[in-house]
């Protein structure tokens, strides 16, 4: 296939997924700044949330004060941002109408419908109510546009560059609450007994989907150092670096199969999965965890160039 | 202006035989039936994004063409006629252009004057001297058609460069037959579905000699905010072909290549959508980057097939076209099938002064015009316009032609007070490869929706209806 038809696929996928990542991150931030200071709320969550996206200095460059309202319009609706809800489902739609043929139908009207839809939504006159269905809406349009992925695509290569898109960027999307958040997870050892903590822990499960899932795993009450075992380490949990490293080294072997040639690509995912596979959470706060976090972030981006390199260009 | 001819009605009264059935229906379908229908044809084509751009309209960059469900009906007789006049008129075009970039000598014979060749915009002389391969420039055709009465069909326009609206042709026979199966149990339409199959066939046909059995072809676009973007990518999708823009290909000794996820791929034929211009920065315009540059020294070293080839345009220009009758009897050595709408060549001193004394009965046209941009319809023109035509007559003749207000054929048409008549043009689509010309059964008709238009182009308020051709 064209290299630009897939490094489109790729992107439509990436573009996609971070939409919804932004919205969940916007959801659980939300939902934290209404805790009374006692229960944790510290009032700097705003500007936590800017770090978590990676949009702290582009929003500096337009906003003085750091609050709901204008963070809430700078990540979904800023047009300035490239990385707003809107920016990514524009720019999802827009990779998409290019290689509309290389997509079936329903991912086309998946995304084509969300485009058609985004356009009602009005960010100057939205209640919180109103912001709160429009993340849902936001985490709505990603589960159709994955699902028909999942759903009508032939397994084909053209297959394996959408999905690829969506795990590269849901590995660096996890690792950056990581990295943002890691010093709110201690190890075992150095636990402290306030419990002050306790909704920052479950604002990150938030983030990730996880809070439910964090029970049925551990069947214990929030411990920050499992809820960095699940993030990291849990090959069950499927935001987890491990378990995306799972499907992007399948994924890539598929394509090495296909082709009949290994490449870069395929010796440096399999060289990270391994890395996480060899270790345990106490290991990784053993040589510090946001170094180990630092480290995956540096090799997840290498992998992200090797794959561009390989293939998209 | 003598009243229409009537494609259902006739002149006089009486229903003509083919359109009986479509009368009948039409005659008692239920009204809310057919709102409920035009509204899911509506919705259909919204659905599928089959969209075009209009140039300088910011607000709407992607807009629907309307489409009327009224089919518009041609016998086989009159498509049989149609046919050999069309396979006839393409390849007297094709023998034209080769003899244009080879031995001349329709300009030797005095068949059309040399600066009519030679300084026309969309001679290229980079192509003097070249063959191209099996000998053929325009493989796809898009020569517009209109009926002035009973027996009449006049070619209005050749457009031998980048001809598009196919895919209207081909998505407006889908949603008939999804909505009115019933029209189609009761008519014998001869299919055309089979045109992106004939297509494929004809660019097959042409590749280089060099090219493997299995030859690659690929769809050259201008990219996704061209107008007609959406016909590209219908298209390559149907010819399962490769969709490039010009930075997916590149050239390499000669031989063009297109980046793949598995390296680079050899190209053997490119159906361009791209004006001669864009081609290639190093041989024409060097700000283009639509272009792939390289592509033409590949070219001219019969590498790879253009289609169409270049420097086409110098057949479609509207002062060559006045010369048509000529070039079919030099070229084929028979009288033309097809007739010409009688012209006045503004280059010359008699049919100048005609057309200046009959401004307000005429319609006045640029000669590189196109798009309906540019032209002068006399009858309803102000009296402003025409003194404005007026004045760029008498500065550039040369550039210009005439033709009588032709009385266009109309067809019933749904419009907001019911079912009234409105003009209407053909423009079948000819595909000639290196075995034979194709050509699938009827054509894209446009209609132009306000009433008493004859301009039914889409940037200028056209809609389109599915064409039948009668198979019985």
């Amino acid at each position: 296939m064209l290299s630009r038809t897939a490094d489109n696929l790729y992107w439509v996928s990436r573009y996609v997924e971070r939409a919804e990542f932004i919205a969940r991150v916007l959801d659980a931030t939300q939902r934290l700044s209404t805790l009374p200071a006692a229960y944790g709320g510290v009032g700097n969550e705003w500007r936590t949330a800017l770090l978590t996206v990676g949009a702290s200095e582009a929003y500096d460059e337009s906003f003085t004060e750091v609050n709901e309202r204008n963070v809430t319009t700078f990540l979904a609706f800023s047009s300035d941002n490239r990385s707003s809800i809107r920016s990514c489902i524009e720019i999802a739609r827009q990779n998409a109408r290019a290689v509309r043929t290389a997509i079936t139908a329903e991912m086309w009207e998946a995304i084509n419908g969300a485009y058609l839809e985004l356009r009602k939504y009005d960010s100057v006159s939205m209640s919180r109510e109103q912001t709160g269905r429009f993340l849902e809406w936001v985490k709505s349009v990603s589960l159709a546009f994955d699902g028909s992925a999942y759903r009508s695509m032939l397994r084909s290569d053209s297959y394996w560059f959408s999905r690829l898109g969506v795990y590269i960027e849901r590995a660096d999307n996890t690792a950056r609450i990581l990295d943002v958040k890691y010093h709110l997870l201690l190890p075992e050892s150095e636990r402290v007994g306030s419990s002050l903590d306790y909704f920052q822990w479950s604002t990150i499960l938030r983030e990730v989907s996880a809070l439910t899932a964090y029970h049925w795993v551990y069947r214990e009450s929030l411990k920050p150092w499992l809820v960095a075992d699940l993030l990291i380490l849990n090959r069950q949990m499927p935001r987890s670096l491990a378990s995306s490293y799972e499907n992007i080294v399948r994924f890539l072997d598929d394509l090495g199969q296909r082709y009949g040639r290994q490449g870069v690509s395929q010796r440096l995912s399999r060289s990270i999965l391994t890395r996480l596979e060899n270790t345990t959470i106490n290991e990784v706060f053993k040589t510090g965890l946001h170094e180990f976090i630092d480290n995956f972030i540096v090799d997840n981006n290498k992998l992200g160039s090797a794959i561009t390199d390989q293939y998209l260009v | 202006m003598a009243s229409a001819f009537d494609e259902m009605n006739g002149t006089g009264g009486s229903v003509r035989e083919a359109y009986e059935g479509l009368k009948r229906w039409l005659d008692t379908v239920p009204a809310d039936h057919i709102a409920l229908r035009r509204s899911q044809a509506e919705l259909f084509f919204r659905r599928i994004g089959i969209t075009f751009a209009v140039y300088g309209d910011a607000e709407a960059t992607e807009r629907l063409i309307p489409f009327d469900i009224i089919p518009r009906v041609i016998t086989k007789p009159e498509w049989q006629k149609l046919e050999k006049g069309l396979v006839q008129r393409v390849t007297a075009l094709n023998a034209f252009l080769a003899d244009v970039y080879g031995p001349r000598e329709c300009l030797k014979a005095g068949v059309i004057p040399e600066d009519l060749v030679y300084r026309n915009p969309g001679f290229r002389p980079e192509m003097a001297g070249r063959k191209v391969p099996h000998d053929i420039y325009v493989h796809i055709a898009g020569i517009d058609i209109v009926r002035v009465d009973q027996d009449d069909f006049y070619v209005l326009e050749d457009n031998a460069r980048t001809p598009s609206g196919v895919s209207y042709m081909l998505e407006n026979r889908e949603v008939m037959m999804r909505l009115f199966p019933e029209l189609f149990a009761d008519h014998r339409v001869a299919p055309v579905e089979n045109y992106p199959d004939s297509l494929l066939a004809t660019l097959r046909s042409v590749a280089p000699n060099s090219a493997s059995r299995d030859p690659v072809c690929v769809l050259l676009t201008p990219g996704q905010f061209n107008s007609a973007f959406y016909e590209h990518s219908f298209l390559a999708d149907k010819l399962g072909i490769e969709l490039v823009e010009g930075s997916d290909l590149f050239v390499r000794d000669d031989i063009v290549y297109m980046r793949t996820t598995q390296g680079p791929k050899r190209v053997d034929v490119i159906y361009r959508r791209i004006d001669d211009d864009f081609l290639d920065p190093l041989a024409f315009r060097p700000d283009s980057i639509l272009g792939v540059p390289g592509l033409m020294s590949a070219y001219q070293s019969g590498n790879v097939t253009l289609a169409n080839a270049v420097g086409t345009g110098v057949a479609d220009d509207k002062a060559v076209y006045t010369y048509m009758p000529e070039i079919i009897r030099f070229f084929t050595g028979e009288e033309p099938i097809l007739k010409n709408v009688p012209t006045w060549r503004c280059r010359e001193k008699e049919a100048l002064s005609y057309v200046m004394d009959h401004l307000p009965e005429l319609v006045v046209k640029e000669v590189s015009g196109s798009g309906g941009y540019g032209m002068l319809v006399g009858p309803h023109a102000s009296r402003q316009q025409i003194e404005e035509f007026r004045r760029k007559l008498k500065q550039a003749p040369d550039g210009f032609i005439a033709q009588p207000t032709l009385a266009l054929s109309t067809c019933p048409t749904f419009v907001a007070s019911g079912v009234a008549p409105r003009h209407v043009d053909l423009r079948p689509f000819v595909l000639s490869g290196s075995d034979k010309v194709r050509i699938v059964p009827g054509g894209l008709t446009r209609v132009a929706l306000k009433e008493g238009s004859l301009v039914v182009n889409s940037s200028q308020g056209g809609g389109t209806k599915d064409t039948w051709v009668l198979d019985a």
